[in-house]
């Protein structure tokens, strides 16, 4: 099927080159990373955690939330999510990848990242991460591929599918478990040390994964001759509405405990997040930005004339995927390392190498979806004849 | 016929291969005599044992000036980067500037409000107010960044020591996430060129590992007592928490001590006399 | 026909495949060089392996040897021989370095000619190296 992405418009390369540039200008920054270590970010003794396991966490959830077109279309036989129930599953593997590249650049001696299985420690929390992330990633490959290959040659995918499909399921539910228990076990950080963290990044990603996925019906749907389907999309910002609304009332009751409670070492992160702490305020106008978009976003979906209005759709969309990234992706990891277990405030901003680093790898993410994307829908179109 | 018998042929072949690959490490491990099989690995005759080491530091008895000589003495042993010593450009040409948020330190100075922040009070006594507190790695009995790591490379020795194996560290700071007194630093650049002058009987560390206190475990097992303890003008002992008779034992007996943020469970080894 | 074709693309990519070795038949000159014994290593004649053994397994020992040192506190390393050693590179007389003196002529120079790079001197140190 691979011989789909090398025939393609002259938009279609003109795009896939802008990737492997971003992607050659990363390579670049991340041999200097390579060379002379970590001190290239701005990551430091106190945030130990910047920029690159942000979107790490943020991704996972984008992956973890492809399963909300496999449930309904798998477990309920829902029809009308026949033709995009790949396009989530594609978009688990690319957003996957893009997850254990974050990992490989947040690591300071990559060379030894397989000692992880080599000294397999079932008490630490990230040996448990790598094999769910990886589990899942090759469910989804092997899933995606079959199925649309058996789609292609017009019969049913092999029997076997089956099976890895159900276990696919408590699989996209486990990555995101996971990877919140790698912060919410944790004694000596109070923003992450609360039992919602894993419901609400779980929450977060049903909003965050479909929403971008419906976005990417729009693109698919101007660019080719493939049309994923108006109820399809309907549908799935039902979904993202209801997500999105969770993930707000998730947020809200953690609001209420901090505040309520008002225990100091709980209470500090959320302060600095949404007034300032001390004097230090940089992330306040970026917290207040993502809780107005997703709050917006959430009265757009509920209200029917405006979920249902063809034009508006995407921009709520993309308002969603923009507040639930800045929620998770640059508060909830900043915001646990500030203030520090000893209250000393030091607050972190990426450097631009780690930005350019962190656009090559979404570049990559994007390179791998185009593809995939791009076999998907233009075997689907050949089918349709 | 043709067809299996090259399989097998492959079989065969690719056993073989793999048996002439590992030959010399299994050679190795076998190897009778004179190999390592009748080797025989031991401590020092003179090393110091603790069913659980631990210390107490009498706050009393520290001074700034004592601070001072302990974090040097510290430090220099185990080539700590100093990000304020100054690159000898002709060692070390094109050495980038510092970010000193990146520092490592392995034992440090704090105020009362940042080594006990939940003891935090308003109406606490003046005197702890500009009092140093000396802060470092607690060797917590249930250590959470033992947990968190995913290699093993940070580990609880049989004494109580939590300590690092840099060989194994893959960098992921997990373990510095994971630790709640802030006690360890991550080489986010290559730290040879920050030490002043080389301690060679103890290792640097090599960019993108992380490090902190290992309770001298390199003196311990020479029978020596910890730089720290020595530095302090008897401000600080180490000694075994779990032996009744210890020294350690008999002034935590004597004195009201304290431990940094107890309500976590983590069970820190170190105490403060107050 | 195609019969030559195959058999010049073949007789290139061997070629091509084994350029490294060509690349080192051509430039380099020099021999295996034999690690050099000097000073207390000459005089002293006992180590904690037979020559072979250690030329070969050197690197496998090292590797338990640290393992023992660091993770089981075991620092006395005594050999099926009877000599016995601080498992240690460069820690005091009776380590590695504390015999072999002079690591250029013992380690490096076999290290260089064979293109490996152990990365225990990012860490450890010679003393002989500082000042």
């Amino acid at each position: 099927m691979l011989e789909i992405a090398i025939k393609g418009s002259k938009n279609y390369w003109l795009w896939i080159v802008f990737l492997l540039a971003v992607m050659g200008a990363g390579a670049v920054v991340y041999i200097d990373q390579f060379m002379n270590g970590l001190m290239i970010t701005n990551m430091s003794r106190d945030v130990s955690f910047g920029f690159y396991i942000a979107n790490f966490t943020f991704l996972v959830g984008v992956a973890a939330g492809g399963v909300m077109v496999v449930i309904p279309y798998y477990l309920h036989d829902y029809e009308k999510f026949h033709r995009i129930t790949i396009l989530g599953e594609f978009l688990a593997v690319a957003s996957l990848v893009m997850c254990l590249l974050f990992v490989l650049v947040d690591v300071g001696q990559p060379t030894r990242l397989l000692n992880v299985w080599l000294y397999p420690s079932v008490k630490s929390v990230l040996f448990w991460d790598t094999l769910v992330l990886n589990g899942y990633l090759g469910l989804n490959i092997i899933i995606g591929w079959k199925v649309l290959e058996a789609e292609r040659n017009q019969v049913e995918p092999p029997l076997w599918t089956k099976p890895l499909i159900y276990i696919s399921i408590p699989f996209a539910i486990g990555i995101h478990t996971v990877t919140a228990y790698l912060y919410c076990g944790l004694p000596g950080r109070g923003y992450w040390l609360t039992a919602i963290l894993a419901p609400r990044f779980l929450a977060s990603a049903f909003a965050a994964g479909p929403a971008f996925l419906i976005i990417l019906c729009y693109i698919i749907k101007k660019f080719t001759k493939f049309d994923p389907g108006w109820e399809a999309i309907q549908t799935l910002s039902k979904i993202v509405c209801w997500a999105i609304i969770a993930n707000l009332f998730f947020f809200l009751c953690e609001v209420f405990v901090v505040y309520y409670s008002n225990i100091p070492g709980h209470l500090a992160h959320m302060q600095y997040l949404l007034f300032g702490y001390h004097g230090y305020h940089a992330l306040v106008p970026w917290m207040w930005t993502g809780i107005i978009l997703m709050i917006t976003g959430a009265v757009f979906l509920v209200i029917p004339q405006l979920r249902d209005n063809k034009t508006m759709l995407p921009f709520t969309c993309a308002m969603i995927f923009i507040g639930a990234w800045i929620d998770k992706g640059l508060g909830m990891i900043s915001g646990g390392f500030v203030p520090s277990p000893l209250h000393h405030v030091t607050e972190y901003a990426p450097s631009g190498k780690e930005i350019i680093i962190t656009l090559a790898v979404y570049a990559t993410g994007f390179l791998i979806l185009t593809i995939l994307f791009k076999l998907a829908t233009q075997v689907k179109e050949e089918v349709r004849g | 016929m043709m067809k299996k018998s090259r399989r097998s042929f492959l079989k065969v072949a690719g056993i073989a291969a793999i048996g002439l690959g590992a030959a010399p490490a299994m050679n190795f491990a076998a190897s009778g005599s004179n190999g390592t099989a009748l080797a025989v690995k031991s401590k020092n005759e003179n090393v110091l044992f603790a069913h659980r080491w631990g210390m107490v530091i009498d706050t009393n008895k520290i001074t700034d000036e004592v601070v001072e000589n302990i974090v040097a003495a510290c430090h220099k042993a185990h080539n700590v980067p100093d990000f304020n010593h100054k690159v000898d450009e002709e060692k070390f040409p094109g050495t980038r500037p510092v970010n000193h948020k990146q520092e490592v330190k392995w034992i440090w100075e704090e105020h009362f409000q940042y080594a006990f922040p939940d003891k935090e009070d308003e109406f606490l006594a003046e005197k702890f107010h500009d009092l140093p507190f000396l802060v470092t790695c607690n060797h917590c009995k249930n250590a959470p960044c033992v947990k968190a790591c995913p290699t093993q490379a940070t580990f609880k020795r049989e004494d109580g020591i939590v300590l690092m194996d840099f060989h194994r560290c893959i960098g992921c700071r997990f373990c510095m996430a994971a630790c709640p007194y802030g006690a360890r630093s991550f080489n986010f650049r290559d730290p040879r060129p920050f030490v002043e002058e080389i301690n060679p009987d103890f290792p640097t560390r090599s960019k993108g590992v992380v490090e902190k206190c290992n309770l001298c475990a390199e003196r311990l097992a020479k029978g020596e007592q910890p730089h720290c303890v020595e530095a302090s003008e008897g401000a600080i002992l180490v000694g075994d928490l779990e032996d009744p008779e210890s020294e350690v034992r008999a002034l935590l007996n004597e004195n009201y001590t304290i431990r940094r943020k107890q309500s976590l469970g983590t069970e820190p080894s170190v105490y403060y006399v107050m | 026909m195609n019969k030559n074709y195959i058999i010049t693309g073949l007789v290139i990519f061997v070629l091509t495949v084994l350029s490294p070795f060509w690349f080192n038949m051509i430039t380099t000159t020099q021999a295996a060089p034999e690690p050099e014994l000097v000073g207390k290593a000459k005089t002293e004649k006992k180590c904690v392996l037979g020559k072979y053994e250690m030329r070969a397994n050197h690197m496998s020992l090292l590797d338990e040897w640290r393992d023992s040192v660091v993770r089981n506190a075991d620092r006395m390393y005594t050999a099926a021989n009877g000599n016995s050693f601080n498992m240690s590179l460069s820690t005091g007389e009776n380590s590695c370095l504390g015999c072999h003196e002079d690591k250029a002529k013992f380690c490096d120079s076999c290290h260089t000619y064979a293109s490996v790079n152990p990365y225990c001197w990012e860490c450890h140190t010679n003393p002989k190296e500082i000042k």
